[in-house]
Parts: C-alpha cells; structure tokens; sequence
C-alpha cells in the first residue's frame, strides 16, 4: 500500500547572518492512513520545522534544501503558492498550539467555518451552514447550531482546540499536523482532546502527525514514535517499542527523565545526553560554609502556617461595593507545613496556587486571615525586625526562566543583591567569593558571574535563580512550576539539584505546580487545590493509592498513561 | 539550534561590537548612516565652532558695519572673506550660524534632558506605585496635553521672564527657554515610561526582588528603570529635533534667545525683516541648516524606534 505521506532525506536550513542552521537534516518519516505518528523532541529539536516544511510554511528564511516530501506519492516541494494554497485547506488539515491565537476574535465561529468550508469545497449558503454544524457536532461541540453565533471569547480553552479542529476538518483533509495541540490547555482537557484526535484519525482513516515535547501524551496518543534530537530522527519505531525499550542513548536519557506517576524514586536518573550543567563543579562544604550559618538558627516545628486565608481579587471596578464583580481567589484557605518537609500545592490553572504562593512571599496582602512563617505573623506589613527577617527566610523561584532574571544586570550582581543590601558578609571580596561558590554548587560555575543571563539556557537560567534565592540564606523555598517552562531532560536535573539543596540545608519547600507526576517525585505532602479552595491534604503516597476527595481521583484520572514505559 | 552550529563567533572587542544586532541593523541602513554622519558633524561643527568659524560674531572688534547686508561670496558684490555673506550688522553668516546652531543644540539638548528626567522620573512612578499616585500624574500629564505645547511654552517662557528683574533677563533668557521646552515636553516622556514600567513591574524578577526585601525605589533606579530606557531613548531622539524646533520657533516670535547671542530661530527672524529687501541670505541659510539638522535627527530616530522594536525586525 502506498504510504499517505512520505518525506526522504529532508533538510531544512535557516541562513542566517551568523552562518547557516541546519533545522532538519536528513529526515526520513512515513505516515500510512489511520495511522498516528508521533514526532517527539525538545526545544530547538526541530520537530516543529518538520510540520511546517511539509505544508510549505516554513518562517523566514527557512527554506528545503533538500529531499522530498511525498504526498500521496505526488512531490509537494515546488509547488507554486497557489497549488500549495489548495493542498494545505482541502488535504492537509493543520492545528496549532494556542487555540487563543489561532481562531479570529472579530468572526464568530460559524463564519469562520463556513469560510473555511466554501474555500474547500463548493457547498454554498444554507449547505455550507449544515456541513458547520455537522463538523462541530463532530468534535464534541453540543447545541452546535446555537455556537455558529457564538464568537471565540465566549467558548473555553478546550472548546475553542475543538472548533480548531473541526476548522482543519473541513476541507475533508487526509492527513492533519497536529503541533503541541494540547500544550496549552489543562490536563483535563488535554485527555479529551487527546481521544478526540485519535478517534477522528480511526473514524476517518487520517493519517496525523503529532508534534510535541510531551512524552505523556505520545504514550496516550501514538502509534508509531519518531524521536529528534538536534534535527536529526535519532530513532523511529512502534511507540511501545521506543517507551519500553528505547535503542538509542538519547532515547534512552531522554525517557528515563520523564518523571514517573506510579511510584517514587529517590532521584531522577541522570541524563548524560545534555549539554551544559551536568558537569560536575566544585561542590561547598555546606555546614562550614557562610550559606550554612542559617542551619545552627534551626529549630523544629512549624514553618509556615496559613490559617483561613482570603484574597479577593477584582475583575470589574465600580464605584459601589456591591457592584464590583470579584473573584474569589483564594478562599479560607488552611495548610501548616512542618519545617524540613516538602509541601505540594496542585491544581489546574486558575486554582489559587500561585496567589497563595504570592501571599506567603508578601507579593499579596490577604483581606483576611493569618499567615505565620516560623511562628511570625506576616500576614501585614511586617513591624517587628523578627517579622521582616521572617519574611526574609522565605524565598521564591519562579515559573519563567526568561522574566525572573534582569536582562541589564551581570549575573554577579543579580546573585550578590541580597548579600550587599543585608550587609551578609564584611567585604566585597566575601561576597564576591560566596557568589562564586553558590554558582559552583548550583552546577553553573563560577565563572558564569561575569556573563548576562541571556548568554544561558533555560535551564541555567533557573539554576542562576536558586543561587539568587539561596543568597538570602532562606530557610523555606517557594517553587512556582520550576520547570514547566523547561524540557523534560533539563527538568530532571533541576529536580535533582532542588533535592540535593533541600537535604544539604534543611530548606523547606513548598512546591506548586500542576503536574502530579512531578509532584510524586517531589514532595512529602500534597494539598489539592480547586477553585481558590483546598480540597484533600495527605501524604503524597496516600493522595496516590488513595485519594479521598473526588476531584483528588479525577486529577489522577487525567493522568498519562504511562505503563509503556519500561523498567527504568 | 544550538549555539555551536552557529560558525565561529567572533572574538576581538570590535568584532563583538560588530556583531551586536543594533549596530548590525545600523551598518545595514545607509539612511541611517546618513542620518547619522549628518547629525555628529553638524554637532561638532558647532561645539568647535570657535576654532572652525573665521569670526567671531560676538567680538565687536570683528565686525563692522560697513561689511553689513554683503551678499554670498559667489554672488555679485560678495567677498571672499564672507562665504555665505554678512546681516544687517555685519556679522559673517558662516560664524553665526555655527555659533547659532551650537546655541539651538545646546538648548535642544538641555531641554530634553530636562524633560527626559522629570518625565521618566514621574512616569516610572507612576506605572509603580499605581492608584491615586498614577491618576494625578497621569491626569496632569492629559490635562497638559491638551494644551498646544508651543503656546504652553510661550506661557511658561513669559512667566519666567515677568519673573525675572529686567537687568537678569537677557542673562537668564536661555534658560528660561530651556525650561520652558523641557517643562512642555515631560508628558511624552512620562507616558512612554509609564507603560514600559507596567510592563516591568509585572515579571518576575521585579517580583524576586520585593521578595529579597529591596525598597520600592531601588526597586525603580537598579531594575525598572534601566529597562524602559529603550523606548525613552526613541523618543528622546525625536523629542530632541522637537526641542531644536521649538527653541526656533520661541526665538522667531521674538520670544526666546535675544538678538545679542542669535540662535538659529533668532537669526531666521532677523533675517525675515530683510527677506523682502532681497537680502534672502540673512535668513535662507539658518533656515537650511536648522532643516537639515533637525531632519538628520528625525531619521535617526525613526531608524532606532525600527531597529529597537523587535517586532519590526
């Protein structure tokens, strides 16, 4: 049988002005129909570029240099723009990753699809509106003939991926690229989209390509793997065959990274197939060293305790209480957390879990109730210097490597700003030396002190944040998604590094984030989060066999598959 | 796309100068280059205008009135001596509109930096702080506005001078002036800067450094501000075109720097008297220079609000 779509020896090149990046580089994939085809990589990989060379919309100056794509056995490489235009409405359908950006906020969706519709075929008018609802009723969209009014706003994160989809659909398209559909959307709707994508493919015998960095959803999704690592297929195989038994070393690495749900480990294995950071540097003495000094203040008890919090925020002003609009935040929120011990706070997007994070920090002032960090009160404007050194002992780690570190200051001074403005040390020698030796023991270097953070990656980018919060000698660390912004491989060793701190100098932490598998590994206890409000609080290993609370279940429900993964 | 598959980068200080992507964009753009040249020899020519000029219009010893209303050398009755003619007292064109065009920059300058500081300084502020600090700064920075900012300047420039004892007024007129442009020009400024800190205060390292426990002004001078100065600088370049012009149009209404010390917007009304005499000269010349400058100064800010903005490129 002739395969759907066949690409030989593909390469795709940006020239650029400081020499030419080879994106893609002697690229080798198939797609049979009814088939899903994972394309799976990190950032930079050029999993992406692959998509978009195949329906010729590479960016600027991205162009194919060489190899063929075949379509149906027809070459798709120098086909005039007109030609392309045909092929990439009626035969190849294409989704993208933010359903924000990819619908038109000033048409409604029934215009958007009857546009679409009478592009690619010649259905017209009332026709052409029978054949939108048809197309939304087929991905899951109730009451479709109502929505055709509706305009993209009014529907949700999720809906908003369908109504992508059913665009990609009608053309009546035999294959769809699909590039991190679900990257955008919360776990929940991930899955339903997830089995929606798959069921089309089967229902309509559509070959799909899905492009993306999340191993957990080529698990739940995909037939057949291809894996990239730096423009190039490392391996391609059946998808039980690349997650159970991986061949290549990347593979290998790159798999034993992705943090697992069904049991804990004590560390994440190392990945040896990365650049940078994994180096071994020079590790401190911690319990001689002037970032230990904190340690002897230890004592045991309670780190942080939050007691019926508040915090409303307003979504509409109105001069008149009762007519502005709130939203309810975070709602008599309780938790105490034990000095030493990891605390996880989850929840999807919008649960509260960064604001209580920004409450604890000081960023936010509550409306109501306490908060106690090491038995102070800093739920106001602390008074008391014990209060402000309370505060100080909290420090945070932020979600986005690319915003939390100033772009105009060398890394030295981003580093060593607690340590002048407290005064920490006698001279600037000192500090200057302990800044070389936080950046040594967080894995960087020292001599990284020199250098802008632009000049890092994501993933050093964060590793210089840790030494930044641990020069204030805390002794509770906020993690607000550490690693949600990175890759998977990165991810693990930053998780490693958190540990490793963790044990050291007895921090304790309170990890956020929205991704249970990682939360697992991390953390001692979990409070489940949901609309402003906790839900269950148990030990992580309980909350995992079992969970009390309904929507503790549905969480762990949502969860990726990941049973194909081997012993690792 | 890693770094390593880039070719060699390149090392030498002047080749990582080179290298960087706003001098790129500039040695990519001859306008820009132009633009560019035009403005630095302009400004040397008049900050050396003492050692380039062949007189000095403001020694007496050097002028005479019977040199007055020459026409350029190149025309009939013109000497050599005066390249670009004389005025009405006598004064060589040439020298003067160096030593005119040396007071229009110098004004143009201190005036933007005037308004620069006050601007930035209540814009940033402003965009921190929030609430009731904002609306009052904000709703001053509206209400100024929608006023014409030459006739507030007038304003401003006569107060300053009732102000003033007649014997210090021809001393103080030029600042008076500067005050008067840097006063009219602070909104823009504060806008600009205000929107540039909101878009700051919200990421995270602004929020790391509350969290580290830094005052809200250090907060502002070491992290805010050394952010927003981008699109401050844009505007500046613009503003200070703006300024040169305004400081001209004051001085040819009579209402900025005095006769005795001319300014380019001085020696175009001085000359303007004159036009319909035929002495076109008198003010053709400071006209085309104030033209050209400002013109250069316009390119090479429109070229920087391109190469700055990275949505452009």
């Amino acid at each position: 049988m002739t395969e759907l779509l066949e690409i030989k020896d593909l390469d795709v090149d940006f020239p650029t002005r400081r020499g030419t990046v080879h994106a893609a580089r002697r690229v080798n994939l198939k797609v049979s129909p009814g088939e899903v085809l994972g394309l799976v990589g990190e950032s930079g990989a050029g999993k992406s570029t692959i998509g978009n060379a195949i329906i010729d919309l590479l960016e600027a100056p991205g162009q194919v240099s060489a190899g063929s794509i075949l379509f149906e056995g027809e070459e798709l490489r120098g086909r005039s723009e007109a030609e392309m235009r045909r092929v990439r409405g009626g035969r190849i359908g294409m989704i993208f990753q933010d359903p924000q950006t990819s619908l038109n906020p000033l048409m409604t969706v029934g215009a958007q699809l009857v546009e679409t519709i009478q592009k690619t075929s010649d259905l017209r008018g009332a026709k052409a509106d029978e054949r939108a609802v048809e197309l939304l009723e087929q991905v899951g969209i109730t009451e479709a003939k109502a929505r055709l009014k509706a305009y993209p706003h009014q529907f949700s994160g999720g809906m908003r991926q369908r109504v992508v989809i059913a665009l990609a659909l009608a053309g009546d398209p035999d294959l769809i690229i699909a590039d991190e559909p679900t990257t955008a959307l919360d776990v929940s709707i991930q899955a339903q989209i997830l089995d929606l994508i798959k069921q089309l493919c089967r229902d309509r015998d559509l070959g799909v390509i899905i492009v993306t960095h999340d191993i957990g959803v080529i698990a739940n999704i995909a037939d057949r793997v291809a894996v990239m690592y730096r423009g190039e297929v490392v391996e391609t195989g059946d998808v039980a065959q690349i997650l159970g038994a991986p061949q290549h070393q990347y593979t290998k690495s790159l798999i034993a990274a992705v943090p697992r749900a069904d049991r804990k480990l004590e560390r994440f294995s190392s990945v040896d197939y990365i650049e940078g950071g994994t180096q071994p540097f020079r590790r401190i003495d911690i319990q001689s060293h002037w970032l230990g000094q904190s340690l002897r203040k230890r004592t045991t008890g309670t780190a942080i305790e939050v007691e019926n919090l508040n915090l409303s925020f307003v979504l509409q002003k109105a001069l008149l209480k009762q007519n502005r609009k709130m939203l309810k935040a975070v709602d008599t929120v309780s938790f105490t957390v034990a000095e030493g011990e990891t605390f996880g706070l989850v929840g999807e997007s919008g649960s509260g879990k960064s604001t209580v994070a920004r409450l604890i920090t000081g960023l936010y002032r509550p409306d109501s109730g306490l908060i106690r960090v090491i038995g102070q009160d800093v739920s106001s404007r602390p008074k008391s210097a014990d209060a402000r050194a309370a505060r100080r002992a909290v420090q945070m780690i932020f979600q986005d490597p690319y915003s939390s570190l100033n772009a105009r200051m060398r890394v030295l001074d981003i580093v060593a700003e607690p340590i002048r403005f407290y005064r920490l040390t006698d001279s600037e020698a000192e500090t200057r030396s302990i800044v070389g030796d936080l950046l040594d023991h967080v894995g960087l270097g020292a001599r990284a002190a020199l250098r802008y953070p632009h000049e890092f990656s994501g993933g050093q980018r964060q590793r210089i944040s840790i030494a930044r919060a641990l020069a204030s000698r805390p002794r509770i660390l906020i993690c607000d998604e550490p690693t949600s912004a990175l890759d998977v491989s990165v991810q693990a060793t930053i998780l490693n590094l958190l540990k490793d701190l963790q044990q050291e100098l007895g921090l304790t932490m309170l990890f956020i984030s929205h991704d249970l598998p990682v939360v697992r590994q991390m953390c001692d206890r979990i409070a489940v989060m949901r609309n402003g409000s906790i839900c269950e609080v148990s030990d992580t290993e309980t909350l995992f066999s079992a969970p009390e609370h309904a929507y503790s279940r549905h969480l762990l429900d949502l969860m990726p598959r990941m049973d194909l993964l081997g012993e690792a | 796309m890693s770094q390593d598959q880039f070719e060699d980068r390149p090392t030498t200080r002047w080749q990582r100068f080179k290298d960087n992507d706003i001098v790129w964009s500039f040695l990519q753009s001859p306008g820009a280059m132009i633009a560019a040249a035009i403005t630095v020899i302009s400004i040397l020519a008049c900050v050396f205008a003492p050692l380039i000029a062949p007189f000095d219009p403001f020694d007496p010893s050097q002028i005479s009135l019977w040199d007055g209303k020459l026409p350029p050398s190149w025309s009939e009755g013109g000497q050599s001596k005066y390249l670009l003619g004389t005025d009405n007292q006598g004064r060589d064109m040439l020298s003067t509109i160096l030593y005119g065009g040396r007071l229009s920059i110098l004004v143009g300058l201190a005036a933007v930096c005037l308004g620069m500081v006050l601007g930035v300084t209540l814009g940033v502020v402003s965009g921190y702080l929030g609430g009731i600090t904002d609306a009052v700064i904000m709703r001053i920075a509206d209400v100024q506005l929608t006023i014409p900012g030459i006739l507030l300047a007038i304003l401003i420039n006569g107060i300053g001078r009732a102000a003033l004892p007649l014997e210090l007024r021809e001393e103080f007129a030029i600042y008076v002036v500067i005050i008067a442009i840097g006063l009219t020009d602070w909104p823009q400024f504060a806008r600009v800067a205000r929107g540039a800190t909101m878009v700051e205060a919200n990421k995270e390292y602004v929020q790391a450094a509350r969290i580290i426990g830094l005052p809200g002004w250090l907060i502002m001078l070491r992290h805010i501000l050394p952010n927003t100065l981008r699109p401050v600088l844009v505007i500046a370049t613009i503003g200070l075109a703006l300024a040169i012009i305004a400081e001209a149009t004051l001085s040819f209404l009579g209402q900025g720097i005095p006769p005795t010390t001319p300014s380019l917007g001085t020696l175009i009304r001085v000359g303007n008297e004159y036009l319909f005499s035929g002495l076109w000269w008198i003010t053709f010349f400071p006209a085309i220079a104030l033209v050209v400058l400002v013109f250069a100064v316009n390119l090479l800010g429109d070229w920087m609000r391109d190469a700055l903005n990275p949505k452009l490129r």
